[in-house]
């Protein structure tokens, strides 16, 4: 069976920590970071492998600061 | 195989599946966090960037949170004094009849000072495209009782609720403006998941074709959050959105084709 692996980039900087795309994630790859950018924002980061580069959280980011990459295994 | 997916492996140019389109500006969007109004923004510049009509669109910034949205898009806009940007397309739609016109509104700006330009242009079916962001709320001045406001909510100047006996009814503008014979396309979407993402990409992108096709006036309502004016956390503002706009405000088409959805 054909394996997707994806993974995300976040633009720090940009991320104002709505938490909506976390409500998006199906397979819960990511959550806020303990850690806050120069704004004083938790900003969201990928925690696990999860990811299958699906879009969600990017489709849903009001903020538009995720890149999703996506590859077959 | 698997062993070799590093994290170097995947992040390559030609691996990108999303990314935000280049007709957002790099600027941070002034709004607050979770707002609806960056979606919609990101998904007009998505249709536009998808359709190839950059240089040919024109649009039309409003009053109200989003009035600094020709900051953040990359075409040509034009900022309107408060609720004419209907009377303002109108002017640039009939001068440039082969652009694309778009207006950018909310329900401050559409429903309440701008309800004249809106149902005239409407009636006379002019051929624009006309986005309209409900979060039911003056956002911008403070969370003041906008027209949309709905019954027994909260704003700052309806501390005790909304009471309709003495602050009116709430404004179903979309369902009234579909009733007028000039309107060709009017739909009622949101944007706080992905699948309704979707949905109103879906019909901002036809609302921009039936103006390639002269076909008359688009009409798409964005029903929206206000995290802030609500004072709630943006996940909780879209399941009080969810709980109490939608059965108000209920989504899905309300005109297609010129002729009203049973």
């Amino acid at each position: 069976m054909a394996k997707v692996k994806g993974d995300i980039v976040v633009d720090i900087e940009r991320c104002k920590g709505c938490e909506v795309c976390i409500a998006a994630c199906p397979v819960n790859a990511i959550e806020m970071s303990k850690k806050v950018n120069s704004k004083g924002y938790h900003y969201m980061e990928k925690v696990n492998d999860n990811c299958t580069g699906c879009t969600n959280c990017a489709i849903v980011c009001p903020d538009g600061v995720i890149t999703v990459y996506r590859v077959k295994i | 195989m698997e062993e070799n997916i590093t994290k170097e492996n995947i992040r390559k140019k030609e691996n990108i599946v999303y990314k935000k389109t280049n007709l957002m500006t790099d600027k941070v969007l002034s709004y607050c966090p979770g707002c609806g109004h960056g979606t919609t923004h990101r998904i007009i510049m998505e249709v536009v960037d998808e359709m190839g009509i950059q240089s040919e669109t024109l649009g039309i910034a409003p009053v109200g949170c989003s009035v600094l949205a020709y900051e953040f898009m990359n075409i040509d806009m034009q900022e309107a004094a408060h609720g004419r940007a209907p009377a303002m397309a109108t002017a640039m739609k009939r001068l440039m009849p082969e652009k694309y016109i778009f207006s950018y509104q909310g329900d401050g700006d559409l429903a309440a000072i701008g309800t004249a330009e809106t149902i005239h242009a409407c009636n006379r079916g002019e051929n624009i495209t006309i986005i309209f962001v409900n979060n039911g709320i003056y956002g911008m001045t403070g969370g003041q009782m906008a027209p949309t406001t709905l019954p027994g909510m909260k704003s700052s100047t309806s501390p005790y609720g909304r009471d309709i006996v003495t602050m009116g009814n709430p404004l179903k503008i979309t369902e009234l403006i579909a009733q007028l014979p000039g309107t060709y396309f009017v739909t009622r979407q949101a944007v706080h998941t992905p699948a309704n993402v979707r949905k109103t990409k879906k019909a901002i992108r036809k609302a921009f074709e039936n103006q390639k096709l002269k076909k008359g006036l688009s009409f798409v309502e964005v029903v929206s959050n206000c995290s802030s004016g609500w004072k709630m956390t943006p996940v909780q503002a879209n399941k009080w959105m969810v709980e109490n706009m939608f059965p108000f405000y209920p989504l899905g088409d309300i005109k297609v084709d010129r002729e009203l959805v049973k």
